[in-house]
């Protein structure tokens, strides 16, 4: 079967979408109760389903080709060309990308669909649809790019639609503020990302190479070897770069601070955006210049190192906060720093899988909590939750599953992708022994996993319902807790009505996306099913092709092997096991504390009392907002201040002080001209009219007194000519 | 018709000016249209021009490594002085006159209720013929001509329809430029006396043809290859240019010239007349001088045009005026244009021509919406609004796309220009040039700051009654809008269209490197 040059209807058809409704709410359209609004609510999923459906069909294609040659690749038309300069519109799709699109455009029909239930009683309906597939789109254009540079665009373009969704009830100042902060935060780690691609791009020019192509610069990236910028080992430096971008998206140490503020946003978007799809986008960059990052085996250390890190201290967080889509949120930041450290030690494909599991039981959970909120009227403190699981039994269900799946309890996905990533941690802890201490580090935070999130079960959903359900006395939650209370519009009138009634159940459109996805939380693991469990490690060997690089270029001995063998059963039965330990552990404390109808939930809050100080300083996030905001927000608008004060008065006082120069020269030069030019003609005449005078005495009228002037005269011309002569 | 193109375009509104000063009493709303009516047609000659020029062909070379200049025009003006009507235009001035068409276009719109509309619409079309002709002018002599010509109708525009400091303004703006240009008067009469435009050596044939000048060995005597005279020639013309970009520390003009600008004059002054400093350095100290451009101009190019975007976006941050902001973020702009420039390679280049494309468009959006506010509410505080996108989310959804457009985001022209004058940077000066990426960061800092006190949060009651945005704003803002939008996703009609001048000018500059 011939292939289609139609991937670009990919990202076309939700660009589409955004575009329509763009209009449709730029017109004022898209009211309750309006024609175009039920368009919307139904075309808009459409259009993601639209996409998901081709991604079927290309995944299809590329199932049906070997190995060797599983590549498609649609060159559209060129987009910037200066001379060695060249970079075009053109989509690929591979083993790699079409798994990221297929969970995009699926997850993301899911929360679509979701959402039509969330958001059905908000005014500006076709504005939220307009930026979701707007969202939708450019995530496509992310991972599908051929090229680092139309890559940017999806990169920055996501970073656009989570600044627009974050801030989407922008008139609460503090959500417009989170919106403002993700982007700016982001922008850090992009001027990184910018210097990274053209100083790549440099380099590998000078060697012949200069691509901005994936396929390129993979294959030609042993020719950085040799090669210095600054002193410093050329694929070293650009690999550092980048991932200092990636820490930006990704929400990584020390730039991963925007995302709890993300939270501002509808839960159906931190669902898709902040939690799903592109928060890994920091994950999928690097497995896509795997050539280029094997060739960093420092800062690749360095990727598992802060991969594990952000891990260990983001579940610290989440074990201490009350707000359900806070812990969800730090809970992310800990999956992704799994991520991480799962790309960091080279194994790209388990990084890969645990973002695919992740993207499926995360989005599940926050769809559930935002379930939750609904139903418990725009309530986010879980501490006025509890016994949820009588009103609610569909959500409380789906959530379990998510919960045990991001906890790693066998048989869910979470299990076979979490001890994937440790497993091959251990590996490389074999050669290197540093490698054992981040393995340390990355059980103890499954353990803590486990824990914080049976904590959020437990105290959400059993137990007995708080007295006050609605009630707003947030203890130590913030302001910005009754997120989505802005979505009252007449549709939720009803809602308002029963604002002290019982919890309920949410509609059908918000129940089956719960359903769908706990199913593929439940199930994925099957894609990658180890030989222990008499699998193939199917996923693995289907991503591998992305991950070796050819005989473009050699690896060196220091560089990171590309993936490691999975032939050691044993040892990966007995690091599963490990994991799945450490799991039961963490559930374990969780049922103690929280758990048994929560007897010892004042136990936990005790023990809290005892811990005192490090409490605090843990539940406020180690304080390093404030740390932020000193260091770095207040110096620059000092300086921005300074630097307008210097300009007004400093510079432009010169350029009036200078000018102020001038106008007293010239005055100067007024009185000058009037008291001594004019003073000088002054002079003169009156000496001409003082000779006038004088002369005057001369004219007597005697004839005998001209005469004797007219021969002294000749006499004296007559002297003069002749002395001259 | 063709072959005099250049003359129609630069003075076919010339025509208005009598027709609008006859115009009686009664009818003087009339004088709008008539410009409006000429300002289009000069617009559509443009892109006839655009689509005319042949970008393949070489047409009339002075020599190898010269650009290739078309729509030739010659005629003798000054005999005893040898000064000609000479004009022409290749990849580097294509794109200005079609920059300058549209933004004259779009500043009839945006002055549709201005006072005094008579003698408005006369300066304007006067300031226009000006401004066109330093665009295409060949021979210096005439360039300078336009060039001061360009001042006068400007004086008065700001002097008269202005702000409440206005006479500070204009009287500001006319000397310091006035000052710049006396540098460059000097300089102008060094190459006549200086020059030898004649081959045979028993005849000496002094000259202000540009492009003659440009071919090496036309200038001799202590303007002669190696000179050192020439540095001083080349700094004295820097200064000249410099003053108009404008350049730190010679930029404070800028910030009082638009405050009190009305908003038309504005966008003029920042769309267009800005890019008559890089465009002068370019075709004068890059073509005539690059011996003195590659051994030490460059760099002061470079890092001046970094002070520029760190610099003006640190003041932006903290300005309290939106126009003033906006000014401060011109600043920053060009220094982009100056990176760009001063990296001397086939990216940078294209990528600073692109660039003062991009900013005009970008920066006529953003003055043009600053006019819209103030035109409602009287005021140009940023703190003094707040929520207005609950109120006029039109006017709010245009000012975001302007936002995002001047903070170079991807997919909009702006980036792809800003990224050519990064890569060509990094090439030769990556520590440098990763010092500017800071202004990625500044630049959003700024302008999302600005968005979020302006448009953001609880509307502000006292414009509760804000009044949308009319459709004739809309109108103004559609021309420049749709370039943003276009070149961000397809920018290859105008990169095509500089490459061949630009690739012409790049190796004369790497010979001397």
């Amino acid at each position: 079967m011939d292939q289609l040059p139609l991937s670009g209807l990919i990202p076309l058809f939700p660009m589409v979408g955004a575009f329509l409704w763009g209009l449709i709410a730029f017109s004022g359209g898209g009211r309750a109760g309006s024609a175009s609004r039920r368009l919307v609510v139904i075309a808009a999923p459409g259009m993601v389903f639209l996409s998901f459906l081709l991604g079927l069909y290309y995944l299809s294609l590329l199932l049906g080709m070997p190995e060797e040659v599983r590549f498609l690749h649609h060159v559209y038309f060129p987009w910037i060309k200066v001379d060695l300069f060249r970079t075009s519109i053109a989509f690929q799709l591979d083993s790699l990308s079409i798994m990221l699109v297929l969970v995009i455009t699926g997850v993301g029909f899911l929360i679509h669909v979701y959402s039509v239930g969330y958001m059905a009683g908000d005014e500006s309906l076709s504005r939220y649809f307009a930026w979701l597939n707007l969202f939708t789109a450019l995530m496509l254009v992310l991972v599908m790019a051929d090229n680092l540079l139309l890559m940017f665009i999806g990169w920055e373009g996501v970073g656009l639609c989570s600044y627009l969704l974050i801030g989407f009830w922008f008139q609460e100042p503090a959500y417009a503020r989170a919106g403002m902060k993700a982007f700016i935060v982001n922008r850090i780690g992009d001027a990184a990302f910018i210097a990274a691609m053209f100083l790549l791009f440099w380099t590998l020019t000078s060697a012949g190479q200069g691509s901005f192509v994936f396929t390129n610069i993979n294959l030609s990236a042993g020719l950085l070897q040799s090669r210095f910028i600054f002193g410093i080992p050329a694929a070293e430096l650009i690999a550092g770069l980048l991932f200092i971008g990636a820490t930006g998206k990704s929400a990584q140490i020390p730039l991963y601070t925007w995302l709890p503020d993300a939270m501002a946003g509808p839960t159906p978007v931190s669902a898709l955006i902040h939690a799903a799809t592109m928060v890994t986008a920091g994950i999928y960059m690097i497995a896509r210049l795997s050539g280029l990052f094997q060739l960093a085996p420092t800062v690749m250390f360095i990727v598992a190192a802060t991969g594990v890190t952000t891990a260990f201290f983001a579940a610290m967080i989440a074990v201490t906060q009350h707000d359900i889509k806070k812990v969800l949120a730090y809970s992310t930041i800990s999956q992704l720093g799994y991520m991480f450290l799962g790309v960091g030690v080279g194994a790209f494909s388990a990084g890969i899988f645990h973002l695919m599991t992740h993207a499926f039981f995360k989005a599940l959970l926050f769809l559930g909590a935002g379930s939750v909120i609904m139903g418990m009227h725009h309530e986010q403190d879980m501490r006025r939750m509890g016994g949820l699981r009588k009103y609610m039994p569909v959500t409380a269900a789906t959530y379990l599953i998510g919960v045990l799946a991001i906890a790693g309890v066998f048989p869910l996905s979470g299990f076979f992708s979490k001890d994937e990533i440790l497993f091959q941690v251990v590996q490389a802890g074999a050669s290197d022994s540093r490698f054992l201490v981040l393995y340390v580090i990355g059980m103890i935070t499954a353990v803590m996993t486990a824990f914080y999130m049976f904590r959020s079960y437990f105290l959400t959903f059993t137990g007995e319902l708080a007295e006050h359900p609605s009630g707003h006395a947030g203890g130590g939650t913030h302001t910005d807790d009754h997120a989505d209370s802005h979505s009252h519009g007449q549709g939720h009138g009803e809602a308002r009505q029963d604002h002290h009634a019982v919890p309920h159940e949410s509609p059908l459109t918000v129940l089956i996306p719960l359903v769908v996805l706990a199913g593929l939380a439940g199930v994925a693991g099957l894609l990658n099913l180890p030989s222990f469990l008499w699998g193939n490690s199917w996923l693995h060997h289907w991503l591998s092709p992305v991950f070796t690089h050819g005989s473009g270029h050699s690896i060196s001995e220091s560089a990171i092997p590309v993936v490691h063998d999975l032939v050691d059963t044993a040892a990966e039965a007995r690091a599963a096991a490990g994991g799945f330990a450490g799991a039961l552990v963490g559930a374990g404390i969780s049922w103690v504390f929280y758990g048994k109808n929560g007897r010892q939930r004042n136990l936990a809050g005790r023990m809290m009392g005892w811990l005192g100080p490090v409490h605090t300083f843990v539940f406020n996030k180690y304080y390093v907002d404030e740390l932020y905001d000193r260091m770095f927000v207040r110096s620059v608008l000092t300086l921005s201040r300074a630097i307008s004060w210097f300009d007004a008065n400093i510079i432009d006082g010169l350029v009036n002080g200078i000018a102020a120069r001038f106008v007293n020269l010239s005055s100067a030069a007024g009185w000058m001209d009037q008291h001594i030019v004019d003073g000088a003609v002054h002079r003169m005449t009156e000496g001409v009219a003082w000779c006038g005078q004088r002369a005057r005495g001369m004219e007597t009228g005697y004839l005998y007194h001209y005469v004797m002037y007219s021969v002294a005269g000749a006499a004296a011309i007559a002297i003069i000519l002749i002395s001259v002569n | 018709m063709h072959e005099h193109l250049l003359s129609w375009i630069t003075f076919l509104p010339l025509l208005a000016v009598p027709m609008v000063l006859v115009l009686p009493k009664a009818w003087v709303g009339a004088a709008r249209w008539i410009v409006l009516f000429f300002m289009g047609v000069v617009l559509a000659l443009s892109v006839w021009l655009y689509f005319l020029y042949n970008v393949s062909a070489p047409v009339n070379a002075y020599s190898a490594e010269l650009p290739d200049m078309q729509f030739v025009e010659r005629a003798s003006w000054i005999p005893s002085m040898n000064v000609q009507y000479l004009v022409g235009v290749d990849g580097l001035s294509v794109p200005m006159v079609l920059l300058t068409t549209v933004v004259s276009f779009v500043g009839v719109i945006a002055s549709w209720n201005t006072k005094l509309q008579k003698g408005y619409f006369v300066l304007y079309t006067l300031l226009y013929v000006g401004m066109m002709g330093v665009f295409v002018s060949l021979d210096f002599f005439l360039f300078y001509v336009f060039w001061e010509v360009m001042l006068l109708p400007m004086y008065f525009l700001i002097g008269i329809w202005g702000g409440p400091r206005k006479e500070y303004a204009a009287i500001k703006f006319f000397l310091y430029t006035l000052f710049g240009s006396v540098f460059m008067l000097l300089v102008l009469i060094g190459f006549y006396f200086f020059s030898d435009a004649d081959p045979s050596p028993d005849r000496v044939v002094h000259t202000f043809n540009l492009m003659e000048l440009s071919r090496t060995g036309t200038l001799v005597g202590v303007l002669g290859d190696g000179a050192p005279i020439r540095v001083l020639a080349w700094l004295a013309l820097f200064l000249g240019f410099a003053i108009k970009v404008p350049v730190f520390p010679f930029h404070t003009w800028l910030p009082d010239a638009h405050v009190e600008a009305p908003t038309a004059i504005s966008v003029i002054l920042a769309g267009v007349l800005l890019k008559m400093g890089t465009y002068g350095l370019l075709r004068v100290n890059y073509f005539v001088l690059p011996a003195e451009t590659a051994a030490f101009g460059a760099y002061l190019i470079v890092i001046l045009g970094i002070v520029n975007i760190v610099y003006g976006a640190l003041a932006a941050m903290a300005q309290k005026d939106l126009k003033k902001l906006i000014a401060y973020s011109s600043v920053s702009h060009m220094g982009f244009v100056m990176l760009g420039m001063g990296a001397m390679n086939g990216p940078g280049l294209s990528g600073a021509v692109f660039q003062m494309f991009n900013h005009g468009t970008i920066t006529s959006m953003l003055f043009l919406l600053v006019g819209v506010i103030y035109d409602r509410a009287h005021h140009r505080n940023i703190d003094g609004f707040g929520g207005l996108a609950a109120i006029v989310p039109k006017y709010a959804s245009f000012t975001a796309f302007a936002f995002f457009a001047a903070l170079g985001l991807p997919g909009l022209s702006g980036f792809i220009s800003e990224a050519l004058c990064f890569i060509g940077g990094f090439q030769r000066y990556p520590v440098l040039t990763i010092v500017s990426t800071s202004g990625v960061v500044l630049g959003a800092a700024y302008l999302l700051w600005t968005m979020q006190r302006v448009f953001l949060g609880k509307p502000n009651e006292e414009y509760r009654t804000l009044e949308e945005i009319s459709l004739r704003e809309i109108l103004s803002l559609a021309p420049v809008g749709l370039f943003v939008l276009v070149l961000g996703i397809y920018p290859v009609p105008m990169l095509d269209l500089m490459a061949p001048t630009l690739a012409r000018l790049e190796p004369v500059l790497r010979a001397f490197l």
